[in-house]
């Protein structure tokens, strides 16, 4: 087990150098973005030049790469153009995507498993039949559609919420787009579930735990919930880098100023330390929630542990 | 005070979750209330918040709300009043005595001399200070020294032009007769600062402090503002209401639909995509008035094809292949006016604006516009590339209609494409770098409502927003002429003389004047947009 989890832990550092080099080098292809910096008017040269060497966008792409880098080892991000330190972006912006991020996460366990249990016990029936129709069209709709919809008809019609979350973004606000956040992962895990939960109704250990005379709520929660996770877990695993990197719809339709707000705002003034910055931590992210999903595998499978 | 709307919120939220609440604010019934406090749309600001270094509309709003300065542009018909200046004084156009009035302080008690506006100035036009507005201290005796134009090293940090005489007095000394040169002091890179600023520079730069009718109660980078109404303000343009709460919106349409839910007062950017049902929304608490921004279609007269003899015929020609009526009704739901000259309709009669001053080379005109392209020997190459920049401002919705038009009126599908480019970023580095090979979009929003600020900078031989790099003798020599000048109608006589000649060579295909718009909420009233399109937020009353 410590040397799997030792050599995962080695396999991150070339994904790590290659992605962030990747996205380095995309955002410097697309010009030079001091020329942005002064509206529909010329920078005057000097002062141009002078913001570029403080931003060290005049030496070559590969050395402000490797000087970046070094920064970010010594926790340090740049400086976004109107003279915030990155890491103080971070800070406020992290907090409330990673609260965005649970109660969207909190949705698809919670109701996208239970849905997945009733319905892949009770294959065929109507229940059944209306969950799957449900989750086709919510899989089919994007999830603009939604996040305005329920905005328009909660927000402004029926006035059950505020329409926009407000600069504290409590959980209590959260709820809504959380749920559109979750809302298409939710409909995939509910239909995972069902097909794992339905397959593994008829392997034999279940029908052995059955013989046994074990309750039901045990066979079911023990023995066949248990097993029919795996697929589940990498799922929602892999889908929390996904919704943090994702939430750039639903944060713009409720205004929330997290993740995708900041990364969205820097690709349009093409900043690169902001873009590079929260990508490199959205990368992270990725890599560790891939990690914790393969050693979950090992804890819900002892199969796993020894391969 | 933060404090307590923390819990506010929170409690909001609660309820929020539980059943429809009214969590807006403090109602108060009818009549005004000087003490409530509104809530309106904002955007992050690009820079840092300093006045020479603040270019953009966003970052424009604070300063206005917290500085004022030697003379104000009146909101309604943007004339220059003095405002701290009590009197600007020259007699040859080029030494100004500069005098400013008693009793004026900064919201934080310092008092506002003579030195505080040197100092701002010689700190805005020094080149190690990265002010992107210094280009405004161009004009003052010493600016080369101070902002050399090669980037080199600057050989001295003050303006020699620049001379405090006493604490209410100080001398102006330009390097050349500008006779309109005081009424450019309203624009807010020539504010005051308080030596606050000087001596601890980030402090101030988290809570900006000025010595306007507001100062900043609360700034949180990215999120919101809190402007509180400063009680001790000695201008005569005193808050009408207890403060104003700016809060940052990611996208227009999430603050279109709070002000619809009643969770905001006050919208200054009403989205493309309401226009249709905001009158029936809004009704007359929606505003749609003139701004001084007008939008034209520039050529790259760096290029052969573009600057060769009769060329000036097919530009003609291509201006008068585009239904600007019909584009502005369609598109832009009339909140664009077709336009008939170079200027804009703030500036007013006396100030240079002259409707049809363009004449015909304006007017949609299909065969003459054929005729004309022809006879100029047709479009380089059989096509025009408009080039645009595709991330902000819904540019392809009217590229792809002036296309449209142009390709209708000359029969031909192909004679006309836009050429969209990706960011605003690489949209102003390619156009730095000279690498436009026909026509490109071209906006102009004014710094101040003088006819000098919509010629001079665009069309003067090597001005610093001249992007086409037109170059005309005839031109040059009239702004010469208008700048030296000392009576103001006989200036805007020479602007328009030169302005002319911007028409008869087709500089650059004037388009339309853009309307600043706004939706306001119930709670308030006398809300108005200032020429700049920025709201009046001291003027405006809540009840």
């Amino acid at each position: 087990m410590g040397r799997y989890v030792a050599r995962r832990l080695l396999q991150m550092i070339p994904v790590f150098i290659g992605a962030t080099l990747l996205i380095f080098l995309m955002v410097n292809v697309m010009g030079d973005p001091i020329a942005g910096l002064c509206g529909d008017r010329q920078c005057d040269p000097a002062t141009a030049a002078q913001l570029r060497k403080e931003f060290g966008l005049d030496k070559p792409v590969v050395q402000q790469y490797l000087t970046y880098m070094g920064n970010v080892f010594t926790g340090d991000f740049g400086t976004a153009f109107n003279g915030q330190p990155v890491t103080e972006l971070m800070a406020s912006a992290f907090p409330v995507t990673i609260r965005l991020t649970v109660v969207a996460i909190l949705f698809e366990i919670v109701i996208g498993i239970t849905l997945g249990v009733v319905t892949g016990l009770r294959r065929g029936r109507p229940i059944d039949t209306s969950v799957l129709l449900v989750t086709l069209v919510v899989i089919s709709v994007p999830t603009f559609v939604t996040g305005l919809l329920l905005q328009l008809l909660l927000g402004v019609e029926w006035g059950w919420i505020k329409p926009s979350v407000s600069t504290d973004a409590t959980f209590g606000e959260l709820i809504v787009p959380g749920l559109v956040l979750a809302s298409v992962s939710l409909a995939y895990v509910t239909r995972l579930t069902r097909t794992s939960i339905a397959e593994n109704k008829r392997s034999d250990y279940v029908r052995t735990a059955i013989a046994k005379g074990l309750p039901r709520r045990r066979v079911i929660t023990k023995h066949l919930l248990r097993n029919s996770l795996i697929p589940v877990v990498t799922f929602i695993g892999t889908d929390i880098g996904a919704l943090m990197g994702g939430a750039i719809v639903t944060e713009r339709i409720f205004n929330i100023h997290g993740v995708g707000y900041q990364l969205y705002q820097g690709i349009l003034r093409q900043n690169t330390q902001t873009v590079v910055g929260f990508v490199t931590v959205l990368v992270l992210v990725f890599l560790v929630a891939n990690l914790l999903v393969d050693l979950l595998y090992a804890v819900l499978d002892p199969r796993i542990r020894y391969a | 005070m933060r404090r307590a709307t923390h819990a506010k919120w929170a409690a909001c939220a609660a309820a929020a979750a539980l059943a429809a609440t009214a969590c807006g604010g403090e109602d108060s019934g009818g009549g005004s209330d000087t003490g409530a406090v509104l809530s309106s749309s904002w955007g992050d600001p690009q820079n840092p918040l300093e006045p020479a270094n603040t270019n953009e509309v966003q970052g424009g709003k604070v300063l206005d709300m917290i500085f004022r300065g030697l003379k104000r542009y009146d909101p309604e018909t943007g004339e220059a009043n003095d405002m701290l200046a009590e009197k600007i004084e020259t007699t040859d156009s080029q030494n100004f005595t500069i005098t400013i009035k008693d009793g004026w302080t900064f919201s934080n008690g310092e008092k506002v001399t003579a030195k505080s506006f040197v100092d701002a100035w010689n700190y805005g036009a020094s080149l190690k200070n990265n002010q992107k507005n210094a280009y405004f201290f161009g004009y003052i005796e010493g600016y080369d020294k101070t902002h050399p134009e090669d980037g080199s090293k600057q050989s001295a940090d003050t303006l020699s032009g620049l001379k405090v005489v006493d604490d209410k007095t100080f001398t102006v000394k330009l390097s050349q007769k500008f006779s309109t040169f005081p009424d450019t002091l309203g624009y807010p890179a020539f504010a005051p600062l308080p030596q606050a600023f000087f001596d601890d520079h980030d402090a101030w730069l988290s809570k900006p402090v000025g010595n306007g009718p507001y100062s900043i109660d609360s700034y949180t980078k990215g999120s919101q503002m809190s402007l509180r109404a400063w009680d001790a303000y000695p201008g005569t343009d005193k808050a009408q209401n207890g403060g104003v709460d700016l809060k940052v919106y990611t996208d227009n349409n999430t603050a279109y639909t709070d002000l619809m839910a009643g969770n905001l007062d006050l919208v200054d950017d009403v989205p493309a995509s309401q226009l249709k049902n905001v009158k029936a929304d809004l009704g007359d608490r929606y505003l749609n008035t003139p701004a001084g921004i007008i939008q034209t279609l520039a050529f790259p007269f760096y290029d052969k094809n573009w600057n060769k003899p009769g060329m000036e015929k097919v530009r003609t020609g291509l201006s008068r292949a585009i239904d600007r009526d019909q584009i502005t009704d369609t598109i832009f739901q009339k909140t664009r006016t077709p336009a008939t000259d170079w200027t804009s309709p703030v500036l007013g009669e006396d100030g240079g604006f002259k409707e049809g001053l363009c004449g015909d080379a304006c007017e949609y005109d299909a065969a003459e516009a054929k005729k004309l392209i022809e006879e100029g020997g047709g479009l380089p190459g059989g096509q025009v590339k408009i080039t645009y920049n595709a991330d902000t401002g819904s540019h392809k919705q009217w590229v792809d209609a002036v296309c449209n038009s142009i390709n209708n009126a000359l029969g031909n599908d192909r004679a006309c494409v836009g050429n969209p480019v990706g960011t605003f970023a690489d949209f102003r580095s390619q156009i730095t770098d000279l690498k436009m090979s026909g026509p490109f979009r071209a906006g102009w929003q004014m710094d101040y409502p003088l006819i000098q600020n919509f010629l001079q900078p665009l069309y003067y031989t090597n001005a610093s927003s001249n992007d086409g790099k037109w170059s005309n003798k005839e031109f040059d020599k009239l702004v010469d002429q208008a700048n030296a000048e000392t009576d103001t109608a006989k200036a805007v006589g020479l602007f328009q003389d030169a302005e002319e000649v911007v028409r008869d060579n087709m500089a650059a295909i004037p388009l339309w004047y853009q309307n600043g718009s706004a939706g306001f909420s119930e709670r308030l009233s006398d809300v108005k947009l200032n020429p700049f399109s920025v709201p009046v937020y001291n003027e405006i009353k809540v009840s």
